[in-house]
């Protein structure tokens, strides 16, 4: 069973019909999604401007990230769980989305390069932690982490758009592969 | 001029049309919109959280709002910066969404206590004083820009 086939088949279940077709559920998980940005993005934000030297300059590296981690772990797992019931309610579209999909790459890639920062240059942390303007490694990291992020709640919000979506055909051969689309079995909406 | 009149103003400028006509420019303006609600939430959050003693709590307040505010206003002149052409571009259905003035409504209050109160609040020694106060101010402030937030993501709803 392809995993094209396994949401569509989701989508047909009482769970994902209910969200999707409520009056209110989905609404207040998009919303609930939307403030735990501010939680998460904002505490990340933080982190990074300070690893860039643009910000709290006289506060050490290692306090910034320590103090504030906790607020992006816990807003990181409520994005998390709002982020499944959202894909819940909507399988297949999303799993097509090319705007979702570019957000999964860019959501490992930020994994990646949080993973290569702590393994690398924050370990000597102690080295540099009262620096004003941090290591270059650093200010790379921070500054791969700000972009990254802010790519992703672009594409993130561009999900809701349907341009390239698998019922609105002809799309071009690139498009349909990248969205894993068979246009001859694509249903109009 | 009556409030409808100005908001049919605002629907008939080139700027609006030019929004609606365009596929595009809505997606990426409203992209930009909420890049700079992440900015301004950071850098108020970073505040009220000490004002609440979590965070950088071992830092002075007032030097932790003096660091966090050129974002601040930096975040808040993304948002009216794309917020206004959004706005021209549905000034209609914003006129007739309960949404829109809940956000309208929140955000006048929040700017307002924002540029006057909470200077003095973040400035002063309100958290050595009178901690109980400072951390209603906190909450209150949290809860008027969590309303703003409310508010402009159920316009998308209506």
């Amino acid at each position: 069973m392809s995993l094209v086939d396994f949401f569509a088949q989701f989508g047909e279940s009482s769970w994902s019909v209910g969200l999707h077709e409520s009056q209110y559920a989905y609404s207040i998980i998009e919303s609930v999604h939307v403030w735990t940005l501010a939680v998460f993005f904002g505490s990340i934000l933080m982190v990074d401007l300070r690893l860039l030297g643009l910000t709290m300059r006289k506060v050490p590296v290692s306090e910034v990230a320590s103090r504030l981690l906790p607020w992006t772990i816990g807003g990181f797992v409520v994005m998390v769980i709002t982020g499944l019931l959202l894909f819940s309610a909507i399988p297949l579209r999303t799993y097509q989305n090319i705007f979702f999909r570019t957000k999964m790459i860019l959501l490992l890639l930020a994994g990646l390069n949080i993973w290569l920062f702590h393994s690398g240059i924050y370990k000597k942390v102690s080295d540099w932690d009262f620096r004003s303007i941090p290591p270059k490694a650093a200010r790379t990291a921070g500054g791969i982490s700000l972009a990254l992020w802010m790519c992703i709640i672009v594409s993130g919000r561009m999900i809701a758009y349907n341009w390239f979506d698998c019922d609105r055909q002809p799309q071009a051969a690139i498009i349909n592969f990248l969205t894993s689309c068979d246009p001859s079995k694509a249903v109009p909406p | 001029m009556s409030l409808l009149s100005f908001f049919q103003w605002c629907y008939a400028t080139d700027v609006g049309e030019t929004i609606r006509n365009s596929t595009w420019l809505f997606p990426v303006i409203e992209a930009v919109h909420l890049l700079g609600f992440g900015l301004t939430a950071g850098s108020i959050l970073l505040v009220e959280m000490r004002l609440l003693g979590a965070g950088i709590s071992r830092q002075p307040v007032a030097e932790l709002a003096k660091n966090a505010e050129p974002w601040m206003y930096g975040g808040i002149v993304v948002m009216f910066a794309s917020g206004i052409p959004l706005f021209m571009s549905e000034s209609m259905k914003a006129y007739y969404s309960l949404a829109f003035w809940v956000k309208m409504t929140c955000l006048l209050l929040a700017l307002v206590y924002t540029f006057t109160l909470r200077r003095r609040v973040t400035q002063g020694d309100l958290v050595e004083n009178r901690p109980g106060l400072a951390r209603t101010l906190a909450v209150a402030s949290l809860t008027l820009w969590f309303g703003v937030a409310w508010g402009g993501r159920w316009i998308g709803f209506s």
